[in-house]
């Protein structure tokens, strides 16, 4: 398998051979186990654009629900050379370079504040990032030399979040959100940034939001400074937040 | 059953006493406060429902009404009494009566004290009956139509709108579920009142409402009868309403119940003297109403760590031992949590989680314990998380569990959808069966890693119970003990719901509820 035969231009899925277009996928229908399932089940793959497809697996859910395994055949292509993916654009330092960049660059202690606002409790995202313990591996801020982390938990109304910014003088500030079912994340986040504007610090602070289902791109159009996604850590989040700081000239505030 | 973890039985007497000894010294505690939920439980059980115009509940009504004029310390009981008795009314009637403005309940004159009791019992008897009666309409059940073998699969629906959780939870029960659970919407915990009718919207969750559960009940005892076995209905019995839920609970034949006595202190911010004294009065009528109460101590898992904070679980599964069996609830119905949430990638991770679940079950061989599946180390690498919870599966059966929470392989994705639900249950079942008496089989080694494990745990909760019972469950809270949480003694909500009572204070359903009162 050499990269030359792939043709950028018109990539498809790779099972064992190049363009099979291979893809394995799982749905339920709301209808009864059997064999008209099973043919529901081909036609709709048929649909999303998949040649052969096969249901390998089908079970009954009960109830008239049937949950099925498929392969099919791939027909599409994505022209991968023309795509662009905003991302925080950056080359991350570990804990000890941030600490050092802090030492030689900002030359006092770093503010940040976070919480899992709005009616948010799930807090396994803002701890992994702030916690001294950190996540697998990865030391969360507390932990970090020149770097003053507050962790206000969950549930923290978006009001209280931007009193105590205020409060602190806070460099930053790290929103997590994690339980985000019927979007009641994005109505929250935005209204943290009008908080910010009307109080008039939003150009004074870093603003970052995290969580499973917010990437960067989302982040900056609902006006935070950066998203981070699954697989961030800590010193991730802490590289952006100094540079941020002294690139937009942060330091004596 | 024999120990084969080797444990040293004088440092579990000695666990077991300091335990108590918090337990009875948190207790003085209690007993000279009560709080505003706790009256408004009390009003639900003389009968006081419904709401006003704007969806305010009654017994809320009634009961900022007897806040308001300084009554709080008397109790409801002492002010509903009152006014039966002088105004001849219901409790119902007082409560609209109060909501009309036409009653202010504390400027009723006061009638003769032992009046006043004679009226509110009559009500607290009849009250006290009927959930006497669920009870054994549960009982009933699981004679007749039997239950699931151990352990109990457990799964969770949470959709937000009831009707749409009640066909995934006949669903579930179809797939072979023995417990459901109808996962409460986010922030539901810091209201400070109960929804009220059946509802259709919610987040992460459906509203835990009277309604709701009654509906659920009846849904869950259809799909039972279909499926030839009980299915146990769970809900959440925590947040600033505690007691209320546990009424509404005992009323709606629900037969599990998360409550816990530190975890709204610790994760939800609730002020601990508030959360104290709500889970005494809740766990009375959980354990009155036969419910099967589980606790919160796996969360201290998702916050802290699996492997050097293991003893903090241990030591508060002590402590909400003493607390349970202070409010008359009994071993068998003391689902004490814990969780597998040790690193994968922890080198023999997995003996690890079979001492400490080993463990949980030698020290409470009695409890139903609750066991709670990966979550932290959930990555949305779905076939990665199946096995994870395959291997949880496996130590759960082996040592004899008795709730499991099934692991989703979705975890950390979405709240489950119909097929993860079906996966996790094939997934428990197949463990199950294929490995169903390898407790029984398998022994470990003599000061083999298994083994020593759960000594040094032991020992360090004895250690952690010992300073505790010097520091009082107050100042450990404060200093941060329990999940790397701290929580100052007069901060976070509810604090102002909280009052001492009046020498006058009277509740009568701690007397005839206290002790299962067989």
């Amino acid at each position: 398998m050499s990269l030359e035969k792939v043709d950028l231009t018109k990539v498809k899925p790779y099972g064992d051979t190049l363009n099979d277009g291979k893809v394995q996928l799982s749905f339920t229908l709301p209808v009864p186990y059997g064999d008209e399932a099973n043919e529901a089940a081909k036609q709709l793959a048929k649909k999303m654009g998949f040649e052969e497809p096969s249901v390998v697996h089908s079970k009954d859910l009960g109830l008239g629900y049937t949950f099925f395994i498929m392969y099919g055949n791939c027909t599409h292509t994505v022209n991968y050379d023309i795509i662009e993916v905003p991302k925080v654009d950056m080359k991350f330092m570990d804990k000890y370079g941030v600490e050092d960049y802090i030492k030689e660059n900002i030359k006092r202690d770093v503010v940040i504040i976070g919480a899992c606002t709005g009616s948010d409790a799930h807090t396994v995202g803002i701890d992994a990032i702030m916690n001294m313990k950190g996540f697998d591996g990865h030391y969360g801020l507390e932990r970090y030399k020149g770097i003053e982390a507050y962790n206000l938990g969950s549930q923290v109304p978006n009001e209280e979040l931007v009193a105590k910014a205020v409060e602190l003088n806070a460099d930053a500030i790290l929103v997590s959100q994690v339980v985000t079912q019927k979007d009641v994340h994005i109505p929250n986040l935005t209204e943290l940034v009008e908080l910010l504007e009307a109080e008039g610090i939003r150009d004074k602070v870093v603003l970052v939001c995290g969580g499973p289902r917010l990437g960067h791109e989302l982040a900056q159009e609902l006006g935070y400074d950066a998203g981070f996604g699954p697989g961030s850590f800590a010193n991730h989040v802490a590289s952006f937040i100094v540079k941020q700081i002294v690139e937009r000239d942060l330091v004596n505030k | 059953m024999k120990s084969k973890l080797n444990l040293d039985l004088k440092k579990i007497e000695s666990s077991r006493n300091s335990a108590k000894n918090i337990a009875l010294e948190t207790q003085k505690f209690i007993d000279k406060h009560t709080t505003i939920t706790v009256e408004r439980t009390v009003a639900r059980l003389l009968g006081v429902d419904g709401v006003d115009e704007i969806e305010k509940p009654l017994p809320n009504v009634l009961v900022d009404n007897i806040k308001e004029g300084g009554g709080l310390q008397q109790g409801a009981a002492f002010w509903i009494g009152n006014a039966m008795v002088q105004r001849e009314l219901t409790p119902q009637q007082i409560a609209e009566e109060v909501n009309k403005g036409d009653l202010d309940i504390t400027k009723v004159p006061i009638a003769d004290m032992d009046k006043i009791r004679e009226a509110v019992n009559s009500i607290a008897k009849d009250t006290v009956d009927k959930i006497k009666g669920i009870r054994e309409k549960r009982d009933d059940y699981l004679k007749n139509l039997g239950e699931g073998k151990k352990p109990y699969l457990y799964v969770i629906v949470a959709t937000g709108n009831i009707y749409e959780d009640i066909q995934q939870a006949q669903a579930g029960a179809h797939q072979g579920a023995d417990i459901v659970a109808v996962i409460r919407t986010t922030a539901q915990s810091l209201l400070d009142y109960v929804p009220y009718g059946a509802t259709t919207e919610g987040f992460g969750g459906t509203y835990a409402t009277q309604e709701n559960f009654r509906l659920m009940r009846e849904a869950l005892d259809k799909a039972g009868e279909e499926v030839g076995r009980y299915i146990r209905l769970c809900n959440y019995c925590s947040g600033l309403c505690m007691p209320e839920i546990a009424a509404m609970g005992a009323l709606e034949r629900l037969d599990v119940m998360l409550n816990d006595a530190l975890y709204g202190i610790l994760f939800r911010d609730i002020n601990m003297q508030r959360t104290l004294v709500d889970q005494f009065f809740s766990r009375i009528i959980n354990g009155f109403a036969g419910i099967m109460i589980n606790t919160g101590e796996d969360n201290y898992l998702t916050t802290a760590d699996a492997v050097e904070e293991a003893h903090t679980v241990l030591a508060s599964q002590f402590i909400n031992e003493q607390f349970a069996l202070l409010a008359g609830l009994k071993e068998e119905q003391m689902g004490l949590g814990h969780a597998f949430e040790i690193n994968p990638n922890v080198e023999n991770g997995f003996l690890m989680e079979l001492s400490q679940a080993q463990m949980a079950k030698e020290i409470f061989p009695n409890a139903p314990l609750k066991y709670m599946p990966p979550t932290k180390f959930m990555t949305g690498n779905i076939f990665k998380g199946h096995l994870q919870d395959a291997m949880f599966n496996l130590a759960s059966v082996w040592t004899g569990q008795t709730i499991q929470l099934l692991g989703m392989p979705t975890e950390a994705i979405h709240t489950p959808h119909l097929q993860d639900r079906m996966l996790a249950i094939e997934n428990a079942q197949y463990i199950f069966n294929n490995a169903r008496d390898i407790g029984d089989e398998v022994e470990f080694k003599k000061d083999g890693m298994i083994q020593k494990r759960a000594q040094q745990v032991l020992d360090e909760a004895e250690k952690m119970l010992k300073d505790i019972e010097q520091e009082g469950i107050f100042k450990t809270i404060e200093q941060g003990k329990f999940g790397g949480v701290k929580r100052p003694f007069t901060g976070g909500k509810g604090l102002d719901g909280v009052v001492e009572k009046d020498a006058s204070y009277f509740n009568p359903f701690i007397d005839m509820m206290l002790g299962g009162g067989k």
